[in-house]
């Protein structure tokens, strides 16, 4: 339907962007439509030349693109990530994008959008997938910086979302110190400032500190891959804290070392999905993003036309 | 039951021995009584319910689920108790979240259910639990928590949490039974210190300290008798009244494992020896040999013939109603020799003394022992005590040195906690197979021996000759020119059927990098084959 593409991982003429993380949103689109949130995010991770234009599309507002409507509904996933719903001859197919239903206070809650087709996300779609609340989690990581005042905590939390949902809750449990972050979150937290989400004090995690203050005791945030680095070597001793859905699954952590599992995730899981699925009344469902066959299987049981759609490129960078 | 499951989960996965001792002892402080207990009886081992096979668990889950997604869940989870207890849907009408719902609640439900009804009353528990307390349940009533807690472990942060000696817990242990509320008052502050009512209890054991030629340069040769250290394990036989038990140098009950011993204890004393099989004084067999009798709960007949265990004696502890540890060591060892002699048991010998003038000769001996399953000498001063510990002086065990062989780094794994952004637990193989097409087989793991300055070397090496990548392991070049050569210290070779290499050795670790050496000139397989004993 239509001349356009919804994340692609190739560049083409005109790209629809559910949101800013990188196996959605690349960079070389001749044609960008996204949210005013997720067109600035792609300029601060590509820079400003990431498309050859670009057009704000503003949530619950109806646009035309060659015959076609095509309305952004608020995801849920991370600040600026949108549902894509697409009209034509009476027929209405939603691409969810990532999203999840747990409250956030980082971004719009997911509005379910009533629709013919719904093209689901299925990262977390095997029903041993239960996030807890994350205000649980937070505070298990909390628990655990008073047991261990001699240590760093070291928060893994991908770069955008993640770590400023990490950030805020920390805040909204009443931790006012300041949070040590890793260079490659800077510009996406002042960005959630700028945005009016407050995250308090953040500083650099500078070798520099690490020789004079030191950080036991501290709360430090980075990207997960920054752990097994060189880079995590200025904290003696840190307890590794890994904040991810993936981290429900023990076997998962312990191949990764982490001490701390915090299973807080911006996707949706197995009780999000199939409760979504009932919510938008959808007569079928293409599953797609992570693990298809399980969802599909669940809405055979429920009487739901639905199929896996197989799509290459995707490898959740904000799990 | 939600702190104990949150306890089970950080213990699993801390490596650290400081960070499992501080999460035991925050659980048992804040955590009441008899909860507290029944989570130590939990980890030590004394707590399990063994009543539901894992059939049932597939039957009770693929009652309420259907049988494609939990296999789908379970093929990806890959633990079957875990992909319950993660996929289990609590039934309608049941309270979910119920925070009610305590250790030893779940325990007693547990224990007063009927064989019949035992599944009933675990689904009712599941369906009123969360995930994580679900799964602390499913360990428990399946067997086996595996969460790297040893029973020490587990007295060193009840000793820490009181503010007591680690000792005065191993004294007490053996007359102590869950959920241990004497034993917790005591430690609180709010009762007495429990009577230990135990018979045949366990003595903390006294140890030794490392010592070589310098150190020995300032000490008095004519103040110290010297015997054969011999390279079994360190066992307490007690005998009380008719009591009898064997317990590891941690006091660890290992009565089970070694009825032949058990039954020849026919007496009233407590010794201290060393753990050997073979037919005294003839046959002293080897550690592999003795490692046919270890961490068994039953053993067969079989094993029993063909590989009896003894105990060579060190020491006695007690005879009748005296408390000889506070006799000189002199003293004690006449009160051994003539206690051993009247005993007349195939099953208990004596360690002989090994008469020497200076630390020269000694050290001669010491080179050349007489029988292979000796690993150096041990030093006791005349005059010592029996200490529980480790004091210095008194005692000194002067070992054998260790075994080297040069091995080529083939894998490294990443650490954990301080060294988790370094690979430092390291494979190394030796070359086996035709001299012009040799192949490296893996012979051991080695992860300390290094400096902090050799580990970042090492380290590089690892990252700029990564060849493959398996999670946190990564393969590196290992080939005749190009390659890290390891000299790795070991203390004794046994052969194994377990490893590819048919050996396996005993406390490897790294001595030497040999940077300097090419791979091709790493040791074979043969020269290691040459050294099993
Ligand atoms: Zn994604
Ligand atoms: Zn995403």
């Amino acid at each position: 339907m239509g001349d356009f593409f919804v994340d692609p991982v190739r560049p083409v003429d005109r790209a629809l962007i559910t949101h800013g993380h990188a196996d959605h949103a690349r960079s070389g689109h001749a044609h960008v439509m996204a949210t005013d949130d997720t067109l600035a995010i792609m300029a601060l991770r590509y820079g400003e030349d990431f498309a050859g234009a670009t057009q704000t599309a503003v949530l619950g507002e109806r646009m035309e693109i060659g015959g076609v409507g095509v309305t952004f509904h608020p995801a849920g996933h991370v600040l600026g990530s949108a549902q894509i719903a697409v009209e034509q001859a009476g027929t209405r197919i939603v691409v969810s994008g990532d999203y999840k239903r747990q409250a956030d206070p980082t971004c719009l809650p997911f509005e379910p959008i009533a629709c013919d087709i719904f093209i689901t996300e299925a990262t977390f779609g095997l029903p041993v997938f239960r996030h807890p609340p994350a205000e649980e989690e937070v505070a298990r990581l909390l628990k655990s910086v008073r047991q261990f005042p001699e240590r760093a905590h070291l928060v893994g939390a991908y770069a955008l979302g993640k770590a400023q949902r990490m950030i805020r809750l920390l805040r909204d449990a009443g931790y006012e110190e300041p949070i040590y972050i890793h260079g490659a979150l800077a510009k996406l937290c002042d960005f959630y400032q700028q945005k009016g989400i407050d995250l308090g004090p953040l500083e650099p995690a500078t070798v520099d500190r690490a020789n004079k203050e030191g950080f036991a005791g501290a709360i430090v945030v980075g990207p997960p891959s920054a752990f097994a680095d060189r880079w995590a070597r200025r904290f003696p001793d840190p307890v590794s804290a890994f904040a991810s859905g993936w981290m429900r699954i023990r076997q998962r952590a312990k191949q990764r070392g982490v001490e701390l599992p915090l299973i807080v995730s911006d996707h949706s899981d197995w009780d999000e999905l199939t409760a979504t699925i009932h919510e938008t009344g959808a007569g079928e469902v293409w599953v797609t993003h992570g693990r298809e066959e399980a969802l599909v299987r669940w809405c055979e049981i429920e009487g739901i036309k639905a199929r896996p759609l197989h799509l290459v490129g995707y490898e959740d960078e904000g799990d | 039951m939600d702190a104990f499951a949150q306890l089970l989960d950080r213990l699993v996965l801390a490596s650290a021995r400081n960070a499992k001792l501080a999460l035991m002892r925050d659980y048992f402080s804040v955590t009441r009584d008899p909860d507290r207990g029944l989570a130590l009886a939990a980890l030590t081992g004394d707590l399990s319910f063994s009543s539901v096979k894992p059939a049932m668990l597939r039957t009770l889950i693929t009652e309420r689920m259907d049988p494609v997604l939990f296999a789908y869940s379970y093929d990806y989870v890959g633990d079957l108790a875990e992909t319950v207890s993660l996929a289990w849907q609590q039934r309608e009408g049941s309270r979910p979240n119920d925070r009610d719902i305590s250790l030893a609640d779940a325990v007693e439900r547990l224990s007063s259910a009927s064989r019949s009804d035992g599944p009933r009353v675990l689904e009712d528990l599941l369906d009123r639990m969360e995930a994580p307390a679900r799964f602390a349940i499913i360990k428990l009533v399946t067997g086996g928590l595996r969460v790297g807690v040893s029973t020490g472990l587990a007295k060193q942060a009840l000793a820490e949490m009181g503010g007591v000696h680690v000792h005065e817990i191993e004294e007490l242990w053996h007359g102590l039974t869950p959920p241990y509320g004497e034993l917790f008052a005591w430690l609180e502050g709010t009762g007495e210190k429990p009577v230990s009512a135990a018979r045949a209890m366990f003595r903390p054991v006294m140890l030794s300290t490392a010592t070589d030629l310098a150190e020995l340069a300032n000490v008095d040769p004519s103040e110290y008798s010297a015997e054969w250290k011999w390279d079994g394990i360190r066992v307490q036989a007690v005998s009380e009244s008719g009591t009898r038990r064997l317990y590891s140098r941690t006091g660890d009950d290992i009565s089970g494992t070694f009825p032949d011993v058990l039954e020849a204890m026919d007496f009233d004393a407590a010794l201290d020896g060393e753990l050997l099989v073979g037919t005294p004084p003839d046959h002293t067999g080897s550690f592999s040999d003795l490692q046919q009798r270890l961490n068994r709960k039953s053993v067969s007949d079989k094993q029993l013939k063909a590989f009896p265990a003894f105990v060579r004696c060190y020491d006695l502890l007690q005879e009748a109603d005296e408390d000889l540890r506070p006799l000189p060591f002199v003293e004690r060892r006449k009160r051994l020799e003539a206690f051993i002699g009247a005993l007349g048991s195939p099953r208990f010998d004596l360690s002989p003394l090994v008469p020497f003038g200076n630390w020269e000769e000694l050290e001669g001996l010491r080179t050349a022992p007489p029988h292979p399953v000796i690993e150096g000498v041990m030093l006791k001063r005349h005059d010592s005590r029996y200490l529980p510990g480790r004091p210095r002086g008194p005692w000194f065990k002067w070992k054998r040195d260790p075994h080297t062989v040069d091995a080529v780094l083939m894998y490294a794994q990443r650490g954990h906690g301080k060294r988790s952004s370094f690979y430092s637990d390291y494979t190394f193989g030796v070359w086996t197979g035709d001299a012009g097409q040799p192949e490296l087989v893996p012979v051991g793991k080695a992860y300390f021996g290094f400096t902090d300055e050799e580990l970042k070397q090492i380290d590089k090496f690892v990252r700029d000759n990564t060849i493959d990548r398996y999670g946190p392991v990564r393969a590196v070049r290992a080939e005749p020119g190009h390659g890290l050569v390891i000299e790795v210290a070991f203390e004794g070779l046994a052969r194994s059927t377990r490893h590819k290499s048919g050996v396996a050795m005993r406390f490897p670790r790294v001595s030497r990098l040999r940077w300097d050496k090419p791979p091709h000139e790493a040791d074979r397989l043969e020269t290691l084959q040459a050294m099993l004993d």
